[in-house]
């Protein structure tokens, strides 16, 4: 597992070194080195995995199986392009005084410990140190959140972190319960209790049904907070848009996922041990609620990062929505909305940066003309959002069109409110979207120094994974389907 | 289960149980600061002191090892670092406006009576013959809670966190004997960074919005339109030409 | 017969000795009292030098009064006089044990605040219905928070009856129980508000803005008045031996034998003493609360008793 461990201690060393040189000019160049190195290490383990089927850690601390390789492989990418759009956009940051030398260093260290804390949240077997890991990914966060001490700011990190705090508190409850009906069924002297594997194996009618229930009632709502579902998300929207823009790119792009696994992983748990689809249904009905109520505020929004992060909501409810409907069709689904979300997201994030930083504001009416002024953010502006809305040739449609055929197979009735929110969302996007990339640039629009790389790079996987999905990935999402749904394709 | 059949141990970790949720009301209606956070440290030596008598009685090595974990953490740290954070942001003689005291207690009465029949369901796989302390635990998470969303001050949000962790941390000691150690120990390392960060963050708090009521903080809120005050700062040097190195 | 006859008697001379030393407790917080606030103090049995000076006074009543004022004061020690007689004082069983359920104690008290209330209104003046209509907001807080704490006893005794329960806690032997605590925490604050003490209502004060008792009672004198403050004397000792009873009864006698009988005079008098001192204590640490607040601590007194019921059900294996 020494791949593993590589992919583990490179970012928390990276982020060491750059608590210490995080500062200096040459602290972004260290960072998308990290990465590199991560990225390198997570897709030789994903190779690994690939050739020899999943592998547990000596001490079964760490597990990879197909549903988390693809996540870890996944993370790490969207880390590494994020770093190098972050390079120039925070030396901007500091050019204009926004960001301090302190600050910066505390944001170097702290993108790799978060990097880090993620990795280990998918990578880990021991559902204690699962959620330590979530809960560590929100204190390396809080503090970015609020980097540029505006009062706003201020208040959208304190927001998240006792939004969450409370969250991710209900789910270490429902660790506990977990932790207790499994003790009742395994006997208390075992110190492998809470490993997902043991569990796993064990949990088929063994489990106490009650405890069960009970304890993902409390899962779902405290990793359904993380996750964003309504009636739990106050704190995105604001999180999301407050922070710095790499910031708003790895969270919408990658802990929106990781919270999502961590509930999935749990919900498997469920299954075996309850033989009904009470945990399927919860899911089910959090998603599509989520779904449609982001999809109405979206109309709403006048700050351009706001906008986005509903539109994050909306796709996690989906996704949600997916997993809960169960079956190979919807979990494959699922699983492919997830990878192109992720990679859109991002995308999108990192374009509307450049976009604010080309118009002065994150204001969605004082933003025109992107496309007449610097026309590759335009375009990608123009590209990013035709994306995610689910346009035919871009994965975003693939996914959206495989849970619409699930849903038509199990609950016909409820593609109607699927359809319309697809609607709904397009409409809303598309409204915005179309005055910022068009129409006439206010006066004295000058672009800025921008490298869309990642958003090029990106936005053609997202591409090639609607046109065709390689075979690799594609026995990945069929073994993770089968996993999770314990159906295949 | 009858009282008085139960030894004294067992007595005394149903009284102390009991106590520790006395504490729960105790801080919903405190209104003062430093009452507040002697009553959370009162909270968790109480706690601990449960944990040390279930320990005793069940013969489980472990819970000796949460007991110190939570002594050290809820009874010695946390309340010493909200001290001194009050007193250096000179609140230790606030006292908040409570809207409606007694409201607030009946409701927590609720609340508990709601988590005894959540943990009536669920008890019945404990081996402890105290077993219905779990609904003890239950409710003073939920209290936490409770005391969380109501109170308008930050530093009692704090404490309602952290009186919400006491109260799953307890969960798992008198349900489950306490959790593997490294778990234990990531969450104890957690939960201090968390009250790390939350006194970083009453500072900046306290310098940007001028004080630490929770209700002044509604900027963002879409109820009063995000859209009433511009908040970006307009990058003005952006439009002087030359400018990007 | 013969033991019968003189177990009725023996109820008859405890009720006598209930009446006759109850405002020597009175007397006793107002010595403490002054003690602890440095000032000189008046013998233990000044109340009855008051009492036996104002029954000599000629009474003065206002013309426009009906018979309910000059009813009241007897109406209202004849409650409290059937209240010591179902209270156990210094013998478990008694023979008014039939009638000595609780909730008729809780009766006879509302029985009589409702006449004093009555008569406050009775002539007319200002006090006398500000004095009513603020006692009666008081009681209405206080009553639920009485009953809650009757309940939590009455389910672990299984029974309402006073002397009943106190058996069953002297046959307890010392166990710590969580209701019980709560209980009587709740029983001592619902107990500072009945009798008119710091900090819902100051005894001794007569200023408009702080009468709460005082002001029903402004416009009697003579015996009449001299009933009405026995009357509330013997109310502060029923509330105190009910606590005693609840909290701590060993000493008390179970058997009518002279020696249980001697030693439970003992105990009983050393038992009040102490709490005249806590109760003396607590009033010179509190300060009086303005009357608005007073909701809000019937309201804590309220929790408590229903924290002790619930913590019977829940952790006591409460039926």
């Amino acid at each position: 597992m020494t791949l593993l461990e590589a992919t583990l201690v490179t970012p928390l060393t990276g982020g060491l070194v750059l608590a210490i040189l995080g500062h200096r000019p040459i602290a972004g160049w260290i960072n998308i080195g990290v990465g590199l190195l991560t990225f390198g290490a997570s897709l030789a383990m994903a190779l690994d995995v690939f050739s020899h089927g999943p592998q547990l850690s000596p001490g079964r601390m760490f597990y990879i199986d197909a549903f988390n390789v693809y996540l870890v492989v996944l993370t790490a990418f969207v880390g590494l392009t994020t770093s190098i759009f972050s390079r120039p956009y925070m030396q901007h940051e500091v050019e204009k005084g926004r960001v301090t030398d302190r600050r910066l260093r505390l944001y170097h260290s702290m993108y790799q410990c978060f990097l880090f804390s993620m990795l280990l949240a998918l990578s880990t077997n021991n559902l204690g140190v699962l959620w330590v890991a979530m809960e560590m990914a929100t204190l390396t966060t809080v503090l970015l959140v609020s980097l540029y001490r505006t009062p706003e700011a201020i208040e959208a990190a304190w927001k998240y972190f006792i939004l969450c705090g409370v969250g991710i508190a209900q789910a270490l409850f429902g660790t506990v319960l977990i932790y207790f009906a499994a003790e009742a069924k395994l006997g208390a002297d075992r110190d492998d209790t809470l490993l997902w594997t043991v569990l796993h194996s064990s949990a088929s009618g063994g489990l106490d049904p009650a405890v069960i229930t009970l304890a993902f009632v409390f899962l779902l709502v405290g990793y359904g907070t993380k996750v964003g579902l309504v009636p739990l998300h106050n704190w995105l929207p604001d999180a999301h848009s407050e922070g710095p823009t790499p910031m708003s790119a790895v969270l919408s792009g990658l802990l929106l996922n990781v919270a999502l696994y961590a509930l999935v992983r749990v919900k498997m748990l469920v299954d075996a041990s309850l033989q009904t689809h009470l945990a399927g249904y919860l899911m089910m009905g959090f998603g599509l609620l989520s779904f449609t109520v982001a999809g109405l505020f979206l109309h709403r929004q006048h700050d351009v990062k706001r906008m986005f992060s509903y539109s994050s909501i909306e796709h996690m409810g989906l996704i949600t929505f997916g997993f809960g409907l169960g079956g190979s069709l919807a979990t494959y689904g699922a699983l492919l909305h997830m990878t192109v979300h992720s990679l859109t997201k991002s995308a999108i994030f990192v374009t509307v940066g450049h976009a604010c930083q080309l118009a002065g504001t994150q204001r969605i009416e004082h933003i025109r003309g992107l496309i007449r002024t610097q026309p590759a953010i335009g375009w990608g502006l123009l590209l990013g959002v035709v994306s995610i809305a689910g346009f035919p040739p871009f994965g975003v449609f693939i996914s959206e069109f495989l849970l619409l055929m699930a849903t038509m197979k199990s609950w016909p009735w409820l593609t109607i409110p699927l359809l319309i929110g697809f609607g709904v969302a397009f409409a809303g996007l598309f409204r915005h979207m179309q005055r910022m990339v068009f129409g006439e640039p206010p006066p004295g629009q000058q672009p800025v120094r921008a490298n869309m790389i990642p958003v090029i790079v990106h936005l053609v996987l997202v591409l090639f994974l609607g046109l065709m999905i390689p075979d690799f990935l594609s026995s990945w999402f069929e073994q993770a389907t089968l996993l999770i749904s314990g159906e295949s394709l | 289960m009858e009282f008085a059949k139960l030894g004294l141990y067992n007595q005394a970790i149903i009284l102390f149980a009991a106590l520790a949720l006395l504490t729960s009301f105790l801080m919903l209606a405190q209104a003062r600061m430093l009452p507040l956070i002697f009553t959370f440290a009162w909270q968790g030596f109480l706690l601990t002191m449960v944990t040390v008598l279930v320990a005793m009685v069940t013969d489980h090595r472990d819970l000796y090892v949460s007991a110190l974990l939570t002594f050290v953490l809820k009874v010695v740290v946390i309340p010493w670092l909200l001290y001194r954070l009050s007193v250096r942001l000179q609140m230790q003689y606030n006292a908040e406006q409570i809207a409606h005291p007694t409201l607030l207690l009946i409701s927590g009465v609720v609340l508990v009576i709601f988590s005894y029949f959540v943990a009536k369901s669920i008890i019945h796989l404990s081996g402890l013959a105290t077993r219905n302390i779990i609904a003890v635990s239950i409710a003073i998470e939920l209290l936490g809670m409770l005391l969380m969303c109501v109170r308008k001050s930050a530093v009692a949000q704090v404490i309602g966190f952290m009186s919400m962790e006491s109260g799953i941390f307890f969960a798992a000691s008198v349900s489950a004997y306490g959790m593997p150690l490294i778990v234990e120990l990531g969450v104890a390392f957690d939960i201090l960074v968390a009250s790390i960060l939350f006194g970083v963050f009453f500072f900046h708090l306290r310098d940007s919005f001028g004080s630490l009521d929770v209700g002044q903080y509604n900027h963002l809120s879409e109820a009063n339109g995000a859209d009433a005050i511009d908040v970006r700062p307009v990058m003005a040097s952006a439009h002087t030409p030359g400018d990007h190195a | 017969m013969d033991s019968e006859l003189s177990f009725w008697a023996l109820a008859v001379v405890q009720t006598l000795t209930f009446i006759a030393a109850a405002p020597l407790l009175a007397g006793w917080v107002q010595r403490v009292k002054c003690h602890l606030q440095n000032r000189a103090a008046p013998a233990v049995w000044q109340p009855y030098r008051d009492l036996t000076k104002l029954f000599g006074k000629r009474l003065v009543v206002a013309h426009n009064a009906s018979w309910l004022f000059r009813a009241t004061p007897y109406i209202v020690f004849g409650a409290m006089l059937m209240a010591c007689a179902v209270v156990p004082l210094v013998v478990v069983h008694v023979p008014t044990a039939a009638i000595a359920d609780v909730i008729v104690l809780v009766g006879f008290f509302a029985l009589a605040r409702f006449f004093t209330a009555l008569a406050g209104l009775d002539i007319g003046t200002a006090f006398g219905g500000m004095g009513a209509s603020r006692e009666m907001m008081v009681a209405a807080l206080a009553e639920p928070a009485m009953l809650m704490v009757v309940f939590t006893f009455s389910m672990t005794a299984h029974t309402t009856n006073l002397s009943v329960t106190t058996a069953y806690i002297l046959h307890q032997g010392l166990l710590l129980r969580p209701s019980f605590l709560f209980a009587l925490l709740a029983l001592a604050m619902v107990a500072v508000a009945e009798t008119s003490r710091i900090p819902v209502d100051n005894p001794a004060t007569h200023l408009e803005l702080t009468m709460l008792h005082e002001a029903m009672i402004l416009e009697y004198g003579g015996r009449h008045l001299a009933l009405i403050e026995w009357a509330s004397q013997i109310k502060l000792m029923i509330y105190a031996v009910l606590l005693i009873n609840f909290s701590f009864p060993w000493g008390i006698a179970s058997e009518p034998t002279l020696q249980a009988l001697s030693l439970g005079v003992l105990v009983v008098a050393a038992k009040l003493t102490l709490v005249g001192v806590v109760l003396v204590v607590w009033e010179t640490v509190m300060a009086k609360m303005r009357l608005f607040r007073v909701p809000q601590f019937l309201g804590f007194a309220f929790m408590l008793s229903v924290l002790g019921m619930l913590t019977h059900v829940m952790l006591e294996g409460g039926n």
